[in-house]
């Protein structure tokens, strides 16, 4: 069944299948209806990364360096799992300002420039024609080995066989008309094909199938399971090089490029950027595809490395390319239908990377190389003419044509020289010369469209003579003395060891060089001058795009413009009616409902400008919006004064934030302090409710008395004197207790007068020994002291600390027994200051009560007899004393057996007068 | 009879001018220096008014107040709380416990037999 009209119309039942799902996605996409609006699709549609090189090359590569095929999976794993931001970030900018390829980015980027993007896509399209020269030899070698099937006879390419009967040209003609129905159906302002990327993701799904069907029969209809082929290995000594995971030294410079090269590949590949960023539907697509795309990559590595064992043991020694294993293998069994549908899982690895790489090229070279070229040269006749969107479709469908033919011609001329993955990695190095353009581009605010140029220029250049001359010298079509003497015979030239490199692959060699030429020329280009006007603006719309703002563009425009002129000039791009259509649509989104705007204001201007850059290109849309509207220029001034007012309002912002949590807190402290007051309050409340009562208790007396007396001459003397005697001690009670209220008040606020000065304390305290000596006296009650000669000297207010020595004393001999009591006072020598005890034998007081003594207006006491007289004011007084000095005053005491108050007082510091006066002495 | 009045003051200036005071009226005098000991002389002596300080060591005379209306044998003694906190929330408490009535320090000698008597149905 594998003759050759069964083939041809299999895979023409196949394109048509692939024909009606892009017809009907674009239905739907016209219809609203999305088909692709979902994770998965887009996850599939980046399968697009694995072409027929993946397909058939891995397990070539496989059967040559055993896991060595791996590391092109690996950069890209990396990539999506580790550098998902980048692509976000890339997704943000094209979508916020149309761009519509990748030349068109970096163009964009670096102030709407053509001779960049042109310089892009030249890169670009250089760099892709023998990638798609590898698809088309891949599906020309798989048909010539399913015609010949049943035998299993290599593909002999001579070069005598005429284009009209090689298979590979119809093979690129039938892509190149399938790509111009699905690609340039019609001009978009977003540049978006959503039929395209139905097909695709269609594609990816068949060639994954295929492969794992490939792999579960070798693996386990020629074998007995992975662990039965590895077995092979060891047993087997030709193969047992393939069992070292990594061949040493260069091999592991060698697996870094490959990473290194794959990742930037994945973000860079013309196609990639076109499924990734420039067909992403929603962003947030890009979360599933995070890990789903890393998994289809795992998937359809999973039996490359059987398939190879596979193969090298059933056709050991008969010559068979290792290349063609996955279609051979079946064929060799007999197994047709899974031949056919390996045949055609690699028919959709091929075709699905030449669609998109093509659709994506063209628009490059449409819309950055023919455009401003056009624009340039043929002004006049362009704007002459109304309705341009034929033209634009006939340039990017002839450029298909052209580049599928380049292709060709390059699978014809150069097609034998390489195996296939040799083939992908020149592409893969040319496309990485994108990446200090782009990345420096979205994160770096300093660089400008001449370090772009010569970082571009240099890379390509250094790439060019160090891979691709190289590779067509191998090809025969240069003579290769240049290769092995350098050029004009200099050694330092050669240009696989330049500049005396040596010991590297080809591919670390040209990455080393060509990005050390690429990056040092775009960075140092850069820094020549500060960026201009454009660059400065496109700039911040790139670097800041993840910060949600509003197109910046916009701002940066002053001038005049017709509505009508910019209708007419989008008309002649994207066609008058559909021009109609969009501007009445933006006046209706603009709040005007019956869709006409009278004037044309800098969104318009913007909008006319976005609308045709998804058209022709942002470089060549802003020359053509130029042309009608009537553009003041701005100076950078003004330019980076509307940008800093952008920035302002950024910093305005953030400063709202944080001025709104500083309102919270302070809200917050407000609250505490608040509380705070009110606990305040409740405690003056209770001072105030106790002084009063302390007032009014001996007032009380004073009055009672007072009025006995009065209401009575006739009393008895002895009465009369007896009441007198306690009027006038209640009456000093009262004096004393407004003293120390008032003394206290004044301490606690800080506003008493202190009297500092050295100090004998065996002084003072004699002193205060001989104020009280009546109060023992009556009493009854003896005094010891204990007290050594010339303590040192302390630094404090003598008559404070007599009032602090009179209140311990006066409290000791108030709560003595008559006749028994005993006071011992004793000044002792701490290490750092003097300590003075008074003892008494007195009642004691209880452990509760040990604090509550130094809080005012707290008297206890022995209440079975008397309340003790006081003021409840003497021990908070004294404490505040000692403290104020820098002490403690606290008490000791064992209920019954007395008690002891203690104060210590540090010694005063050393005064260096002092001292210097002693040393002299 | 004269009626027997009960002085409860820790204060013992103000337990001496009113016992002073109310002698030379005529009543019989008992006084008590805390709580406790007022608590105590009113259920012991049964005196026919309790003149009752409300800050006082051990028991204050809210909870002396309280205890004494709890007690259903000496309804008919009355009690004339004495305080030297004015405020009105003190003077509600104490009538909201069962004062007959109450007088703020420092007061007159006459309006506190005029109260006195008044309690007494003099």
């Amino acid at each position: 069944m594998l003759e050759a009209p069964v083939v041809i119309a299999v895979s023409l039942c196949y394109l048509g299948l692939l024909f009606a799902v892009a017809w009907w996605g674009d239905k739907r996409a016209d219809q609203g209806k999305s088909i692709i609006a979902n994770p998965t699709i887009y996850a599939l549609s980046m399968a697009v990364y694995c072409t027929t090189w993946t397909f058939y090359g891995s397990v070539g590569r496989a059967a040559v360096s055993g896991i060595g095929f791996l590391p092109v999976y690996l950069g890209p794993t990396l990539v999506m799992a580790l550098g998902w931001f980048l692509l976000l970030k890339m997704i943000r900018i094209v979508k916020a300002n149309r761009i519509t390829s990748i030349a068109d980015f970096i163009s964009s980027r670096y102030g709407k420039s053509h001779l960049l993007g042109g310089l892009v896509t030249i890169i670009a399209v250089v760099g892709i024609i023998p990638y798609i020269a590898l698809q088309l030899k891949a599906v020309s070698s798989s048909v010539s080995l399913l015609l010949s099937y049943p035998d299993i006879v290599m593909p002999d390419r001579s070069a005598t066989m005429s284009v009209a009967a090689d298979m590979s040209f119809y093979i690129a003609l039938i892509l190149a008309a399938f790509t111009i129905v699905f690609g340039t159906r019609h001009l978009d302002a977003t540049e978006r094909h959503e039929g395209m990327v139905a097909a695709i993701a269609l594609e990816s799904g068949v060639k994954l199938v295929a492969f794992l069907a490939v792999g579960g029969f070798v693996t386990y209809g020629l074998y007995d399971g992975f662990g039965d082929i590895f077995e092979h290995i060891t047993t087997n000594p030709e193969l047992r090089h393939l069992a070292t995971a990594i061949p040493s030294g260069a091999g592991y410079t060698g697996w870094f490029s490959l990473i290194v090269l794959s990742g930037m590949a994945v973000l860079f590949l013309p196609r990639q950027f076109q499924v990734a960023v420039v067909e992403n539907v929603n962003e947030a697509h890009l979360k599933r595809a995070a890990w789903l795309f890393p998994l289809y990559l795992l998937l359809i590595n999973i039996f490359v490395l059987p398939i190879a064992l596979g193969g090298l043991l059933h056709f050991a020694g008969q010559g068979v390319d290792a290349d063609t294993f996955v279609l051979t293998l079946p064929m060799s069994q007999r197994q047709e239908g899974l031949a056919l549908l390996v045949f055609i899982g690699g028919l959709s690895a091929a075709t699905g990377m030449v669609i998109v790489e093509t659709i994506a090229l063209s628009t490059m070279v449409c819309n950055d190389l023919v455009m401003p070229l056009l624009l340039r040269h043929k002004r006049m006749a362009i704007e002459e003419a109304k309705d341009l969107s034929g033209v634009l479709l006939s340039i990017r469908r002839g450029a298909i044509v052209l580049i599928l033919l380049l292709g060709y011609l390059y699978f014809r001329l150069a097609g034998e020289a390489y195996a296939l993955v040799a083939i992908g990695l020149i592409s893969f190095s040319a496309v990485a010369q994108f990446a200090p353009a782009m990345i420096g581009g979205m994160y770096w605010r300093g660089g400008t469209r001449g370090g772009a140029l010569a970082g571009l220029a240099a890379g390509f250049m250094v790439w060019a003579y160090t891979l691709l001359l190289p590779s067509f010298a191998k090809s025969g079509w240069l003579p290769d003395e240049f290769l092995t003497q350098g050029l004009f015979g200099i050694e330092l030239l050669r240009p696989q060891q330049l500049f005396g490199l040596g010991g590297f692959d080809e591919i670390s060699h040209c990455l080393f060089w060509s990005f050390l030429a690429n990056i040092g020329a775009y960075v140092g280009v850069s820094l020549l001058r500060p960026p201009m006007v454009a660059e400065a603006t496109q700039a911040t719309v790139f670097v800041d795009a993840l910060k949600n703002n509003g197109p910046v563009g916009a701002a940066l425009w002053r001038g005049r413009a017709k509505v009508s002129d910019l209708q007419e000039l989008v008309g002649r791009f994207l066609g008058p009616t559909r021009a109609q259509t969009l501007f009445v649509a933006y006046a209706r989104r603009r709040g005007h409902a019956d869709g006409v705007m009278l004037e044309a204001d800098a969104q318009l201007v913007q909008f006319a400008e976005s609308l045709l850059a998804g058209a022709i290109g942002s470089a060549s849309a802003r020359v053509m919006v130029a042309s009608v509207a009537k553009e003041e220029p701005l100076s950078i001034e003004e330019v980076m004064h509307i940008l800093d007012e952008a920035s302002q309002l950024r910093t305005y912002s953030r400063e709202l934030e944080r001025k709104s949590r500083e309102l919270t807190a302070a809200t917050l402290e407000l609250q505490e302090a608040n509380e705070r007051l009110q606990e305040l309050d409740r405690v003056k409340d209770d001072i105030m409710s106790s002084v009063t009562h302390e007032l009014r208790t001996p007032l009380t007396s004073i009055r009672a008395f007072s009025e006995l007396l009065r209401d009575d001459p006739r009393m008895h003397l002895a009465d009369r004197e007896r009441f007198l005697g306690l009027i006038v001690s209640e009456a000093e009670r009262l004096t004393r207790l407004i003293n120390q209220t008032l003394d206290l008040a004044k301490i606690e606020s800080g506003r008493a007068d202190w009297n500092g000065c050295e100090l004998d304390l065996k002084e003072v305290i004699e002193q205060s020994i001989a104020a009280t000596s009546q109060l023992f006296r009556e009493k009854g009650a003896d005094v010891e002291l204990d007290l050594p000669d010339n303590p040192p000297l302390i630094l404090a207010d003598r008559d404070r600390l007599i009032q602090v020595m009179l209140n311990l004393l006066s409290n000791a001999v108030k709560f003595l027994a008559p006749g028994s009591g005993r006071v011992r006072v004793a000044l002792q020598r701490l290490a750092d200051g003097l300590e003075v005890s008074v003892a008494d034998n007195g009642p004691g007081i209880r452990a509760e009560d040990q604090q509550l003594i130094f809080e005012k207006f707290r008297q206890v006491g022995d209440t079975m007899t008397a309340k003790p007289a006081g003021t409840g004011l003497g021990l908070p007084i004294s404490r505040r004393i000692v403290e104020h000095f820098g002490g403690k005053l606290w008490v000791e005491s064992v209920p019954g057996e007395g008690a002891t108050f203690r104060f210590t007082l540090p010694f005063a510091p050393v005064r260096e007068t002092a001292v210097a006066v002693a040393e002299g002495a | 009879m004269s009626k027997k009045i009960l002085i409860a003051d820790d204060e013992q200036n103000i337990v001496i001018s009113i016992e002073f005071l109310l002698r030379r009226e005529g009543f019989a005098v008992l006084v008590a220096g805390d709580g406790e000991e007022a608590l105590a002389k009113v259920r012991a002596e049964r005196p026919d008014l309790v003149l009752l300080d409300v800050m006082m060591p051990r028991m204050n005379g809210f909870d002396v107040c309280q205890a004494l209306r709890a007690d259903p044998d000496l309804s008919g003694t009355r009690i004339l709380m004495l305080t030297a906190k004015g405020r009105d929330t003190e003077v509600s408490k104490g009538l909201g416990l069962g004062a007959d009535g109450y007088m703020t320090k420092p007061f007159s000698t006459k309006e506190l037999l005029a109260e006195v008597r008044k309690l007494l149905g003099m």
